[in-house]
């Protein structure tokens, strides 16, 4: 199979990799750029352990190629802390106890991030409603819920 | 304060939410090859030839296997218990002869890349000669090797003369319930990397969960190795549930492949596969009979239900059936019982335990018998729960009846006092009004409730071992495993409040056998229970260690100390002399003048639980749905879980149990079901088909965690908080459905489905 060149900006760093066309962005971010705190949970889309943002927006890495990103500024949930201060969500989600196995906190993180960018003060039916794209099996996610809420709060001060 | 009992944030997370976790995934071993299985595309059918040359020609494939080239390893081995006969059952690693479901291992690839050993796997010619496919365990048995049967053994368990006490009942109440396959679907698939350092002559799996120890063991027993010569490593495990961590076919093939390929061997288990080759679990069918007195007392049950396993028996054996059978009374008074569980196989994916195993079934077939029994008698179904009770004053309750080896003795409890607390929380009384006003106006809704008792220690021992270094910093080794639930925190909570260090000083180090030496995993909800009072335990132990140690320092007696935020001084005021523990620590260094009164040196001990019997949390939930009679959808309105756990060793951690728990059996109540086409074709096979509760159906939810019956068992008084919330979640919904239908009894399946109200709506 051939392979491509390609370049991956993630978090602000270049990655230049070698991959064939069907690798897919979440295998290119996990494998070539070693960013494993991407999860892949279904691979079909479903259950957006994935999620990462392409250009601000919340996307299924599983579902979409590495070759299609090139050239577009991806973030995962490495991307989040500076050095040792956390991103305010990720404050939210320990302080709330919003994981407890961890597999899904990096989608629903990277979801969450690119909510209250878009808008600060989401009302709690638009958090529901977009925080149901993605599945979490253990939390029931009423304390995700309320991290979320936590953060924004915490993001306006 | 102590912080046993404390809301802490958790020690788990910083990794977590940095996206630095070690799943499964996440591990790679240089030169490794990569697993990718096989599977039967049919339910039930003569295997006649397996042909992996097609695969082995492909460019990047360095082995390929059926059957005929693991012929030497025994087949899945079970975790004994007195049920006798099972063996026969037991899955092949590799299919031979037949295949028994969709998703059985009949060859695998190991190739330099997952996706080449996945194009390989595509070119293996599998031929196979269809065969009909069993798919109710409710139907006759057929055939299942041509010497036996598709039922391994009928679990009976009785007491109490129950044809007496029919012939004296005033009514008779019988029904006939259901149900559905589901099962823990954690968000991580399941995953197996091995790799054989000739050097050490060890082998090593890594990507595992829950039951380290005695995997360990089977391993070694089936590969033909000594136990010290094999290790298991446990990362982050991305929930488990019951269903990760068992002894499956891949870890076997992994191992193997690691062994005889001298490379490591990495298996990563995709989505769709998970959905048929991961247990299944909860499918049964009860025929379930009640003597009551005109009251509503009950005289007697006589129960007779049928077991799904599907294809194979597994690691679990027949426990599922057994504690169906064991544990089906809760909190009730029964003075006659007699049960015969049916343990049948079928032509599905083989089933074991999932959260709250054979008691999500039990809950749901005694509360809807409770309210079938209201029914009749015309009484409240609060009444009737309330008659029968098993009363403070009879605890410890022993029932004639065992589960899991172990008798049933129920170890303390005040059901009548939890059921008005939770009434109160609920406001029932205030709903009922409320829903006959709305009943009144034209809508369809209802109250419902389940109670239930679950178990949870399962014994018989455990241990840990605690260490101080010569920097103060706490390591505690345990035999425990963690799924994800919080177990690094809450034994380092328990560690720090015996010993007097803050907790976040404590590491704890799980799942490994490398450094301990015997374990019994994270199940059962049991770590809690039999750890958490191992390491309460170790933690005076060390604790006393350390104050008669620092006694010969500081020139005082060791009753006068007390150790605080790792310091050791005297407990009449702040002031004075004082050492820290690391200091101690290194007095008891090797060589050292104090070290040479020890057996062993350094600050550490190792201490052992050991219990003969479960303890029995107990919980009530409450429910209020409303139906839309268009649709059938089943809209719960609000929702309460009580729960006594005895003691909270961290009460954020246990709410947290709670509503994931909740969710989970919210799923099986209404929503999630493996479905299978007559010829046992899967039709859940990716998440778009099984269909798990997203935030947007989670129901306003109330959490009572109350502490009125601390166990008596152990040290700590506490009794397992991982069950709970799903254990009558079905129970609880049913009973609102059925009372939003009308109190007919009509809801007797699960999981309830907008078709299933749709039809219920039109009788």
């Amino acid at each position: 199979m051939s392979e491509h060149a390609v370049t991956l900006r993630v978090n602000g760093i270049a990655h230049r990799l070698q991959l064939p066309a069907r690798r897919s962005l979440a295998d290119a971010l996990r494998d070539g750029c070693g960013l494993t705190g991407t999860h892949l949970g279904c691979e079909h889309g479903v259950c957006g352990a994935c999620t990462v943002l392409l250009d601000g927006v919340p996307v299924r890495a599983c579902l979409m190629l590495a070759v299609q990103a090139e050239g577009a500024e991806i973030r995962t949930v490495e991307g989040l802390a500076q050095g040792a201060t956390l991103h305010p969500l990720q404050q939210a989600f320990i302080d709330h106890h919003a994981l407890q196995c961890g597999f899904c906190t990096p989608g629903f993180l990277m979801l969450a991030v690119a909510m209250l960018e878009e808008d600060p003060d989401m009302p709690e039916a638009e958090m529901v409603h977009r925080l149901s794209s993605n599945l979490c099996r253990c939390t029931g996610y009423a304390n995700i819920l309320k991290a979320v809420q936590a953060a924004a709060a915490a993001m306006a001060r | 304060m102590s912080v046993f009992g404390q809301s802490v944030t958790r020690l788990e997370d910083a990794p977590l939410v940095r996206g630095q976790g070690a799943f499964a995934a996440d591990i790679d071993f240089p030169r490794q090859l990569h697993m990718r299985v096989v599977r039967a595309e049919m339910a039930h059918a003569r295997l006649l030839s397996v042909d992996v040359a097609p695969a082995l020609a492909l460019p990047g494939v360095v082995a390929a296997w059926s059957a005929a080239d693991v012929q030497g390893v025994p087949p899945i081995p079970f975790r004994a218990t007195k049920v006798r006969g099972l063996e026969p059952y037991c899955q092949p690693i590799l299919a031979r002869d037949r295949v028994r479901y969709v998703g059985e291992p009949v060859a695998v690839i190991f190739a330099e890349d997952a996706a080449m050993a996945e194009d390989a796997a595509d070119l293996v010619l599998v031929d196979l000669e269809e065969l009909p496919a069993l798919l109710d365990a409710a139907a006759p048995p057929g055939d299942f090797d041509g010497a036996r049967d598709t039922e391994p053994t009928i679990v009976r368990k009785a007491y109490g003369d129950v044809d007496a006490a029919f012939r004296e009942a005033a009514h008779v109440v019988a029904l006939d319930l259901s149900i559905g396959r589901h099962s823990g679907v954690p968000m991580e698939t399941r995953g197996a990397i091995a790799r054989y350092d000739a050097a050490m002559d060890v082998l090593e799996l890594h990507g595992t969960a829950k039951k380290q120890h005695w995997n360990r063991d089977e391993i070694a027993r089936l590969l033909g190795r000594a136990p010290s010569s094999v290790h298991l490593f446990e990362g982050h495990v991305g929930g488990g549930f019951g269903v990760r961590g068992e002894l499956y076919p891949e870890d076997l093939l992994v191992c193997l492949a690691a062994l005889r390929l001298g490379r490591p061997v990495k298996w990563i288990e995709d989505r769709r596969e998970h959905l048929v080759a991961t247990n299944h679990s909860r499918e049964q069918r009860h025929r379930i009979r009640a003597a009551v007195d005109a009251q509503g007392q009950i005289l007697g049950i006589d129960n007779v239900f049928f077991h799904d396993q599907g294809g194979y028996i597994r690691t679990h054996g027949a426990r599922v059936a057994d504690m169906s059978a064991g544990l089906l009374l809760g909190p009730y008074r029964v003075p006659a019982y007699r049960v015969a569980g049916h343990f049948r196989l079928t032509n599905k994916t083989p089933a074991a335990t999932y959260r709250s195993p054979g008691r999500f079934e039990g809950s749901f077939v005694r509360e809807r018998l409770m309210d079938a029994i209201a029914a009749r008698c015309g009484i409240d179904r609060l009444a009737v729960r309330q008659r029968n009770f098993v009363g403070v004053a009879e605890m410890p309750y022993a029932r004639p009846l065992d589960a899991l080896g172990t008798d049933v003795v129920l170890d303390s409890g005040d059901y009548a006092l939890l059921l008005d607390k939770a009434l109160a929380r609920f406001g029932w009384d205030a709903r009922q009004a409320d829903v006959a006003r709305r009943r009144a106006a034209g809508e369809c809704v209802g109250l419902g409730l389940g109670f239930f008792v679950e178990k949870s220690g399962l014994g018989p021992s455990d241990g840990v071992r605690l260490t101080v270094d010569a920097t103060g910093a706490v390591e505690l080794v345990t035999g425990a495993a963690s799924v994800g639930q919080g177990v690094e925190t809450v034994l380092a909570q328990i560690a720090a409040a015996a010993l007097g260090v803050e907790y976040r000083r404590v590491r704890v180090l799980h799942g490994r056998t490398d450094r301990i030496e015997f374990g019994s995993g994270a199940h059962a909800s049991r770590v809690t229970v039999m750890s958490g009072s191992a390491t309460h335990q170790a933690g005076l132990a060390l604790a006393a260690l350390a104050k008669a140690t620092a006694a010969a320092m500081l020139q005082a007696p060791a009753d006068s100390l007390t150790i605080e935020a790792g310091v050791v001084r005297r407990a009449e005021g702040a002031g004075g002399a004082s050492v820290t523990l690391g200091e101690v620590a290194r007095a008891l260094a090797p060589g050292s003048a104090l070290s040479r009164e020890r057996a062993t040196p350094g600050l550490t001990v190792e201490s052992w639980f050991h219990s003969d019997h479960m303890t029995y949390p107990y919980g009530v939930q409450m429910a209020q749905v409303a139906i839309d009679r268009g649709t059938g959808t089943v809209k719960v309105e609000h929702y309460l879980c009580a729960y006594d756990v005895g003691r909270a060793v961290n009460p954020m951690l246990v709410e947290g149990q709670i509503v994931g728990g909740f969710a989970q059996g919210l799923g099986g109540a209404l929503y999630e079901a493996f479905r299978y086409d007559e010829r046992g074709q899967p039709l859940s096979t990716t998440f778009a088909d099984y269909l798990m509760p997203t935030i947007a159906e989670m129901p306003p939810l109330d959490v009572l965690v109350t502490e009125d019956a601390p166990s008596p068992l152990n040290p700590i008084g506490v009794k397992g908080a991982g069950e709970g919330g799903t254990n009558a979640v079905g129970a609880a919904i049913a009973s609102a459905v059925d009372d939003a239908l009308g109190g007919r009894g009509l809801v007797t399946t699960l999981p309830i489905t907008p078709r299933d109200v749709l039809r219920m709506l039109g009788t």
